[in-house]
């Protein structure tokens, strides 16, 4: 057996490639299909709203992976991943305002809101901003650097647990209230909107739209399969022992800096992807991607799903945020509340999460079913 | 002799494989014998002096037992060796060079020295191979790990190491559920596996039954002359059947050293510990 299909067989077993099969095609064939090809009046047509809200709840589950990476497998919660999204939207979202052109209220080759402020020239961090590759380099080289100079000093520190995730909390706080001043040059309060165009091309079409939803069905395939080599490898198994022992693992003789180092600036790079992928479907990107309860709920996602098992962040982020798209038009007011009993009763019943709880009842059919279950002996 | 690798970090890469039979591998200087020198180490914890001017030797291929009351020093004694703690004064060289108190925890479990906490730390989530397999002496900095294959070389020396430890019908199980007495071996075994030139076990039998220390002392026999070792314990029987010499700790000095039986006859030692 050859090295690529020993680390395919590795990734996933026959049952798992099937499912991702499955998955890939209701994305790449069935939604583009009835979407673009079934007319609009036809009852099987998918409307423009689900393309969004999928490719949006796409982009959340890129996110659900990154956080599971960190958290799930090394056991690093972190409270401030929404920063890291933020900045990969607001990183592309500045080519998105360039994009605009002369098309804004003002009829300037400008943003709006700088003529606004009154400001005739561009101020130095929009420098090559029209460049989609430069742009396209800051989603991964912004989240990246921030997080990699934050971690380096936080992981050398011995900074750990709660205090950690304190201060991530604070972190995206902080740079929340430095975004909603005007003076940042990033739109203040209402951030960057109304986008036109994307590589020229008008940016609401719905062929637009299925390329973008395409797009980011890829990179969560992509990132799913990144996520499931890194965890099955040799570094994965060290991420968890980190997490249940950390000080047998140094006693052991690794220098468990570089590993939480790693995987925590790769967590913080796909969270900017992701980023980048949202703007342009959902259009808008503001500060308040950057509040304090938008990290929390990431951590929730990962909880509900079922930490340290990648599939369950992805059913987690799908759930919580299905539910989410139906409550907020049902019963505005009452979100929260129910996101909040839905936290403590998977706490409370679920502490595996919905993938635990299903590999649970999986378990006891099986003891029903047969004599016991001898361990197998890796391979 | 140039002793220290030029980078510790990279450990056994470029090292040949070797059995961990070996007493003194290519890091450590043994040519006078001795394995470890502690000298004049005093380590104070807010005025209490844990260590108080310690001197001890521990030559190469030799398992010492160190016995003494609680507070005697014991446990500091191994941080200092493994660099957990830096004494206030002192010198701690393993071999003739490599000085102790200059080097990271992960540098001096590269140079050979394996320590086996008191309360029993095995990876629970990971499986008894696993454990061994992450344990084992290779390049281990991440870059490698990321990329890192089993060859058959290493599936041999987990498999000699399994059948060492009597675990070799549980090597898929979790750890997390062996029995404590398994635990305590398979830790035993994560130490073999980086082939230490000196073990540290800091009291290998607590807790186990008598079945199982009496499988635990069948294992330091077998061990004996391959590894020198250091054994902390208060469980005197099993001191008794392992022990050449044996070294009585008493407030954070050295009080007795020699064999057990003249140790045991000594009046200052009965006086403060085995007399009571």
């Amino acid at each position: 057996m050859g090295p690529l299909s020993a680390t395919f067989t590795r990734l996933y077993g026959p049952r798992g490639w099937l499912m991702l099969a499955l998955f890939g095609s209701v994305l790449f064939v069935v939604f583009p299909v009835f979407n673009l090809v079934v007319p609009p009046d036809s009852p099987f047509h998918i409307s423009a709203y689900w393309v969004t809200l999928i490719g949006k709840i796409m982009c959340y589950g890129m996110v659900a992976l990154a956080m599971d990476l960190i958290w799930g497998y090394t056991g690093i919660l972190s409270l401030g991943h929404g920063l890291f999204f933020a900045l990969g939207g607001y990183a592309f979202g500045m080519y998105l305002m360039r994009q605009i052109g002369a098309d804004g209220q003002y009829r300037v080759n400008m943003p709006d809101f700088m003529v606004f402020l009154d400001w005739k020239e561009f101020p130095w961090h929009w420098w090559n901003s029209d460049q989609f590759w430069w742009s396209a380099l800051l989603v991964v080289l912004v989240p990246g650097l921030l997080a990699f100079v934050f971690g380096y000093f936080a992981f050398r520190s011995r900074v750990k647990g709660v205090y950690f995730s304190i201060i991530t909390q604070a972190l995206t706080y902080a740079a929340m209230l430095a975004f909603f001043r005007n003076a940042m040059g990033f739109g203040g309060n209402n951030g960057f909107t109304d986008f036109k165009r994307i590589l020229g091309i008008p940016i609401t079409t719905p062929e637009t739209r299925m390329a973008l939803f395409a797009i980011t069905g890829l990179a969560l395939i992509a990132t799913l399969l990144l996520g499931r080599y890194i965890v099955t490898s040799k570094f994965g198994r060290i991420l968890t022992a980190i997490r249940d022992a950390e000080s047998r693992v140094m006693a052991s003789g690794y220098d468990t800096l570089w590993y939480k180092l790693f995987i925590w600036t790769l967590s913080a790079v796909i969270c900017g992807i992701a980023g980048a992928l949202y703007v342009p479907q959902v259009g808008i990107i503001n500060p308040s991607e950057m509040s304090p309860a938008n990290s929390i709920e990431i951590a929730i996602w990962v909880a509900v799903g079922g930490r340290g098992t990648l599939v369950g962040a992805l059913l987690g982020a799908g759930i919580v945020n299905g539910a989410k798209s139906w409550f907020t038009v049902a019963f505005p007011e009452y979100w929260l509340f129910f996101l909040g009993l839905i936290f403590i009763l998977v706490t409370l019943f679920m502490p595996d999460g919905v993938v635990g709880a299903f590999r649970q009842l999986r378990d006891k059919v099986r003891m029903r079913k047969s004599a016991p279950v001898l361990a197998d002996t890796p391979s | 002799m140039s002793v220290l690798p030029e980078d510790p970090q990279r450990g056994g890469a470029e090292a040949p494989a070797s059995a961990y039979g070996r007493i003194a591998g290519a890091g450590v200087d043994t040519t006078h014998r001795a394995i470890l020198y502690l000298e004049d180490i005093t380590v104070s914890f807010d005025g209490f002096k844990a260590l108080n001017r310690l001197t001890l030797t521990i030559d190469s291929g030799e398992l010492r037992c160190i016995i003494g009351p609680n507070g005697a020093g014991k446990t500091t004694m191994m941080d200092v060796i493994t660099g957990r703690t830096r004494p206030d004064t002192g010198t701690a060289y393993f071999g003739q060079t490599i000085d102790l108190t200059l080097l990271t925890e992960a540098e001096i479990a590269h140079a050979g020295i394996g320590r086996k906490f008191q309360k029993p730390t095995v990876f629970e989530q990971h499986t008894v191979f696993e454990n061994l397999e992450l344990a084992m002496k290779t390049d281990k900095r991440a870059r490698h790990s990321l990329f890192a294959q089993l060859g058959s070389v290493e599936r041999d020396k987990i498999a000699a190491t399994l059948d060492l430890i009597r675990l070799s019908n549980a090597a898929g199980r979790l750890a997390g559920t062996l029995s404590h007495g398994q635990k305590q071996w398979l830790e035993i075994g994560m130490l073999l596996m980086q082939e230490p030139q000196l073990l540290l076990l800091d009291e290998p039998v607590a807790g186990m039954t008598d079945e199982e220390t009496e499988r635990t002392v069948e294992l330091l026999h077998e061990l004996n002359g391959k590894h020198s070792i250091v054994v902390v314990e208060h469980d005197m029987d099993f001191v008794a059947r392992i022990a050449n010499t044996v070294t009585v700790l008493h407030e954070g000095g050295v009080l007795a050293e020699g064999p057990m039986n003249a140790v045991q006859q000594d009046p200052r030692v009965i006086e403060v510990y085995l007399g009571r």
